[in-house]
């Protein structure tokens, strides 16, 4: 039911809260909204917030990286955001989520993990990123993708103790985390052949399938990652990368640049 | 003894308020009685006529009563009927015998012939019983199964507004979009034309619920559905 | 209390370290229905300690084993966010958040008329977004005002301050540095109408006479608190006489 509507609309090229097929809901990117987080960003799109917060750590290197700075990507999807999510082991939606904007942002390199060592194969900066829901309205995935790149945009590293060897978790250096590239993901939902992005929950509920894709400031793709048991064709995937290139600059904008 | 009213017709008041001291005065709707003193249990609006004091609630989930017409949705299948979710905390049971005016007789037929899982149904709260168990009837006109269209929620406390004053609101919702409407007072409403235009009052909806305070509302949902 | 390693005075002049009298309050902001998908929704900031807030319900309990058929399954959940504090937390229940989620309960049930919602849950999801000192307190505040926007039946509003005692004074309200290196840490929540405690908890060390004090303190700081609850309410509802 909910589905022929949605399929009637789309047919039409409108959407059912009047917006064109690729067009987003109003975005929001706020920075520095959490004071004792090192980089920190609340972004809104529509109805959906998410709160994501950078805490840097010093670390053992793993072995396949001595020299090399180590990201951690995980989503809490609290029941506060969403009555249907649930207390305890993190669900498998909460892993996808986590995964998939983890390597939109390993894939590309946009940190500069080589400079996060401190001594090789001792002690390397851990970043720690974290996503948290605060409202579901869909779309969890671009909100939190474009989150944790404001988020990483705006952190700065604590200071580290030399000789006692360990972080000096309340005094803040002015050194800002190395990040090269600025990727960002947009996803797109399809209901019958119809395309389009930012799903809401309602739309959520009715797609067959989704495909999130991440594109640098270059407009190459950095990851991708299909989801739903529905198909595209690879028409398809040629024209979304296209489409995600060109709203993926306008989302781009509102991060911060520095 | 002071008997004394601390509040007036039409205040806003949170739970905890202290509306009158004094055994003259009557609670009425979540309005509560504490040894002498009357105070208000929820976010609400006053109504005071004569010695009573209502306080009719701003929030809160739906709370049904019988008589009340509701949607419901399917979710689950008994011996003989279905039970039902009506966006309260309580299930109610559709007993196959309420589904209509005719036997349906289950030896020729079974029951996802009639309603199957998802599905939505038109009705009133029959009977509440003493034990907490509720039922629905569907069998009289214009209660029946919703076919096609599209459901909506809204805030149940809204509800009267999206009515209007005597049906003036939905009748403008229903004249300018050509859609069918049916509103349960559950926080439900039945939306039933082409896609475009159950859109349109969707949003018109939606509109008066963020908005059913502000001024000139009707105005500006009937320029939403006028397409400006 | 009393760890090492801290500032060597936590009053200097009279005042204290964020220039604060004894008997001042940080800064209190509510805002109400702040989660449009929650029932009742919440957040209050407190200097810089942030709490968000979620009930939803009244609902059907689950699981089953949680049913009590003579009043409400109040579930209270108190966590924070990894984020929120200095070293990374963590995400994900610890014994002190489970203790917190306990007393939580314990101070907000009195508030409730449980028996209304007899065989039902009613949950609430605080998370603490930004942690310094009071974290507790300001998720009672916040958990009082989701469920009065939840419209859930209630006798009053639940209003909670932490105060305490540091460089041998009684204080107000603690932020963080008082917290950890003061002598007397003091959560306490009333409600207002009746003066009743619903949460008291304490370390450290006071006197009858400081714990008389300490506990009027709070008890007008609550005042102040139920003030700024019964605003934030009517901002988002006090709109709605006009139209009526």
């Amino acid at each position: 039911m909910l589905k022929q509507y949605f399929i009637e609309l789309l047919e039409k090229d409108k959407r059912e809260d009047g917006r064109k097929p690729f067009e987003y809901r109003d975005v929001s990117v706020e920075t520095g909204v959490i004071a004792r987080a090192n980089g920190s960003a609340r972004v809104k799109i529509g109805n959906t917030e998410v709160l994501v917060g950078v805490k840097l750590d010093v670390g053992t290197p793993f072995p396949d990286g001595p020299e090399s700075g180590i990201l951690m990507v995980n989503a809490e999807l609290l029941p506060l955001a969403n009555p249907n999510f649930e207390f305890g082991p993190p669900s498998k939606d909460s892993v996808e989520l986590s995964r998939v904007i983890d390597r939109g942002i390993r894939e590309c390199h946009a940190i500069d993990l080589d400079k996060l060592c401190i001594k090789a194969k001792e002690k390397v900066w851990m970043v720690f990123v974290d996503i948290y829901p605060i409202n579901d309205d869909g779309n969890l995935l671009d909100a939190g993708a474009l989150g944790a790149i404001a988020a990483l945009k705006t952190t700065v590293l604590p200071k580290y103790d030399e000789k006692e060897e360990k972080v000096i978790h309340k005094e803040l250096t002015k050194t800002k985390l190395p990040l090269v590239h600025s990727p960002v993901m947009t996803t797109f939902g399809k209901i019958g052949n119809n395309k389009f992005s930012d799903s809401t929950m309602r739309e959520e509920k009715a797609i067959e399938t989704r495909l999130s894709i991440v594109t640098t400031e270059d407009g190459n793709v950095s990851a991708m990652q299909k989801g739903g048991a529905g198909m595209f064709t690879a028409d398809d995937v040629i024209e979304l990368i296209e489409k995600s290139a060109e709203l993926g600059k306008k989302l781009r904008k509102l991060v911060p640049s520095k | 003894m002071v008997e004394k009213i601390h509040i007036k017709d039409k205040d806003v008041i949170v739970p905890g308020t202290l509306l009158a001291e004094g055994l003259e005065y009557l609670p009425s709707g979540k309005a509560f009685r504490d040894g002498e003193n009357i105070y208000s249990s929820t976010v609400g609006l006053i109504s005071v006529k004569g010695r009573v004091i209502k306080v009719i609630p701003l929030a809160g989930k739906y709370a049904p009563k019988r008589g009340d017409v509701i949607i419901a949705k399917i979710n689950g299948f008994g011996k003989f009927g279905w039970t039902c979710e009506i966006e309260s905390p309580y299930k109610i049971d559709l007993n196959v015998g309420e589904i209509s005016m005719n036997y349906v007789d289950l030896k020729n037929s079974k029951l996802a012939d009639y309603f199957k899982i998802s599905d939505y149904v038109f009705g009133e709260i029959l009977d509440i019983s003493e034990s907490g168990y509720i039922s629905l009837t569907a069998k009289r006109m214009p209660y029946r199964k919703l076919v096609g269209g599209n459901v909506i929620k809204v805030s149940p406390v809204k509800i009267p507004r999206i009515i209007g004053k005597q049906g003036s609101m939905i009748k403008i919702l229903k004249d300018s979009s050509n859609c069918e409407i049916l509103v349960g007072q559950n926080g439900l409403v039945w939306i039933k034309g082409n896609a475009e235009n159950e859109a349109k009052v969707a949003n018109a909806i939606k509109l008066i619920e963020q908005e059913s305070h502000h001024s000139g509302l009707t105005e500006k949902v009937k320029a939403m559905l006028e397409g400006k | 209390m009393g760890g090492v390693g801290g500032p060597e005075k936590l009053i200097v002049n009279g005042k204290r370290l964020d220039g604060r009298k004894l008997n001042e309050m940080r800064e209190m902001e509510i805002k109400v229905g702040v989660i449009p998908n929650a029932d009742g929704s919440a957040m209050v900031t407190l200097g810089e300690t942030k709490v968000i807030c979620a009930v939803y319900g009244p609902k059907e309990v689950l699981p089953r084993r949680n049913l009590d058929s003579e009043k409400a399954f109040l579930n209270c959940v108190y966590g924070m966010a990894s984020f929120s504090t200095s070293e990374r937390n963590r995400p994900g229940p610890s014994r002190r958040s489970t203790e917190i989620s306990k007393v939580i309960a314990d101070a907000l049930a009195p508030a409730i008329f449980m028996e209304k919602y007899a065989g039902l849950e009613i949950t609430v999801i605080m998370e603490i977004i930004n942690a310094n000192a009071g974290t507790r307190t300001a998720a009672i505040n916040a958990a009082s005002v989701a469920l009065a926007d939840a419209g859930i039946e209630m006798r009053d509003l639940v209003c909670s301050v932490a105060s305490g005692k540091a460089d041998g004074q009684l204080m107000l309200d603690l932020f963080e540095p008082e917290d950890n290196f003061g002598e007397v840490d003091m959560p306490l929540a009333i409600l207002p109408n009746t003066k009743q405690i619903t949460l008291l908890q304490m370390d450290g060390m006071l006197t009858k006479a400081e714990a008389k004090k300490l506990i009027e303190m709070s008890m007008k700081a609550c005042e102040q608190i139920y003030e700024l609850q019964k605003k934030a309410l009517k901002e988002k509802y006090g709109s709605e006489k006009e139209s009526e």
